[in-house]
């Protein structure tokens, strides 16, 4: 893995080079289930990570680790230099997955928005506060659901708001969790463009768990497939292979690369 | 009919039911938001074990029951936490404990007490001076604690996004569930332990019905139960009936016009 600097409570450089994410023999056991095991990756600063794998392979558990939800069972994971619990929230924008979201609260889009930037509910948003987030909503093209109440959103337009929030602290490290399952196609495009153009402007990194390996392919620079252990770490073109993919799913695919994988490190 | 106000039990009793009041819908909200309506049940049989202890060691039954129900609360929490069985599970399990501890108390006591009757059901006959000033610490300790209610409200809407954010939501269950107690013991003399888990739910829900933000709801919770407790303690008292019944069928009443009223506010939102 190179020459490894470690500066104490900062940065982590590989060759010059940020590192956002390191892990090191992490294993995560829940119970008594081996939910992951033996997790080796790297993930440069400013990097377009997707994370593949099938159902029950850990992607969620490992992003929950990230954050510092999970605590690992063993092995190391080091989030810019940290371990995941001392990592500055400011620093870290987590889009759960949509399934997990509460409708029932009563609060319209906007509010939640204003809690990426506020950490907590706040009882009269101030007016600069909702102006951010209105402008954060209407980057990822949702302006026009600020006042609306957030039981009254389709599952696509909740995940939009929830990006927003995520967004307008501007993180360092965007963490999605199947960010487009249960959004329409039209919001699809608009979305990785959205993430993409924040990723070049700001220089943050991002990770998505995606079950679509066709657009993991055409977009991301590296991608990470799981299945309880890593099956393939690398560019597409290395780890989208047909022997890679039986591996992880146990079946034979074929991924059709049209293109290079964007190279946007920042 | 306004000389009733003259009498010192008339007056304790309606400072008391607004203290209450206030309480019980202030922490409803999360009650409601939480699914946590369950607690609520399981609390007030932990404080009919509590006042059963406290009535066989003889004293002010509250001075017991108290700690017993914050030891109770404390307890469900933290097998909430720690196992992954279901909160009402684990509620019904304490629940069962504490009804059956409190009958087993009662049995023990010699001498027949209808003071049991009161503390079931409520009575606005009562309430005495000391209640008054429990009830008014509670309240000043919840004002206390009111800039935790933004904590609170982002750990109830997204608990992975508040423990994220760092919040702490692990203590703030503890001391929810804590505050909880001590609200339910405090409102046992006026509402009855058969009634109270309703104090914490029915303003919050029907206030839920009626608006889209948190902030509204919770003010429109705390005016709902504050509202109820005081024209159902006057009416309890006209209509000689138990207090905690007669409120609460009054918050019923609240929430089935929020039903209705809820259904109209949203045709009438979209429409404009």
């Amino acid at each position: 893995m190179g020459a490894i600097a470690r500066e104490a409570g900062s940065y982590f450089f590989v060759n010059g080079i940020m590192i956002a994410v390191q892990t090191e023999k992490l294993a995560v056991a829940l119970g008594n289930n081996p939910v992951l095991i033996d997790i080796d990756c790297q993930i440069h600063e400013g990097e377009y990570v997707a994370i593949l794998g099938p159902n029950g392979a850990g992607k969620t558990v490992f992003i929950k680790v990230l954050l510092g939800l999970i605590r690992p069972t063993a092995g190391e994971v080091l989030v810019f230099g940290q371990t995941p619990d001392k990592v500055v929230p400011a620093w870290l924008g987590y889009v759960p997955q949509v399934k997990t979201l509460d409708r029932s609260f009563p609060a319209l889009a906007v509010e939640l928005v204003v809690t990426g930037l506020t950490q907590r509910w706040q009882p009269w948003p101030s007016r600069a506060e909702k102006q951010a987030a209105s402008q954060a909503l209407a980057q990822v093209g949702a302006g026009h659901l600020a006042e609306r109440p957030v039981a009254n959103l389709s599952g696509g337009e909740l995940q939009r708001v929830y990006i927003a929030r995520a967004l307008v602290r501007r993180p360092r490290l965007v963490l999605l969790d199947e960010p487009v399952t249960g959004v329409d196609t039209v919001g699809e495009t608009d979305f990785y463009r959205v993430l993409e153009s924040f990723r070049q402007e700001s220089g943050a990194t991002i990770i998505m768990v995606t079950h679509d390996w066709e657009i993991a392919a055409r977009t991301a620079c590296h991608v990470l497939v799981l299945n309880r252990r890593v099956i393939g770490f690398g560019t597409p073109a290395e780890v989208l292979c047909n022997d890679c993919l039986k591996r992880a799913y146990g079946v034979a695919s074929a991924v059709h690369l049209s293109s290079c994988p964007r190279n946007g490190h920042g | 009919m306004l000389e009733i106000l003259g009498m010192p039990f008339m007056q304790r009793a309606l400072v008391a039911g607004l203290l209450i009041g206030f309480l019980a819908s202030y922490y409803g909200v999360f009650v409601v938001q939480r699914g946590l309506g369950f607690l609520g049940n399981g609390l007030a049989h932990a404080a009919f074990g509590g006042v059963a202890l406290g009535l066989l060691l003889g004293g002010e039954p509250l001075w017991v029951a108290a700690p017993f129900t914050m030891v109770v609360a404390v307890l469900i929490t933290w097998v909430r936490q720690k196992t992954a069985l279901a909160s009402d599970t684990v509620i019904g399990v304490f629940f069962a404990a504490s009804m059956a501890l409190g009958i087993v108390f009662l049995a023990l006591k010699k001498d027949y007490t209808i003071d049991a009757f009161s503390y079931l059901f409520g009575s606005i006959l009562a309430v005495t001076t000391t209640d008054l000033k429990v009830a008014g610490a509670v309240v000043v300790l919840t004002l206390a604690v009111l800039p935790c209610w933004g904590r609170w409200a982002y750990a109830t809407f997204d608990r992975d996004l508040a423990l994220t954010d760092r919040v702490p939501v692990r203590f703030d269950e503890y001391l929810l569930a804590g505050l909880l107690a001590v609200t339910v013991v405090v409102a046992v003399k006026v509402v009855g332990i058969v009634l109270i888990s309703a104090f914490l739910v029915v303003p919050a829900a029907a206030a839920r019905l009626l608006v889209n933000r948190f902030t509204a709801m919770t003010q429109l919770s705390v005016i709902f139960g504050m509202a109820s407790v005081f024209f159902g303690l006057w009416l309890s008292y006209w209509l000689d009936m138990p207090s905690g019944a007669v409120i609460v069928l009054l918050q019923t009443g609240v929430f089935l016009l929020s039903l209705g009223g809820g259904r109209l506010l949203a045709h009438y939102r979209q429409r404009s």
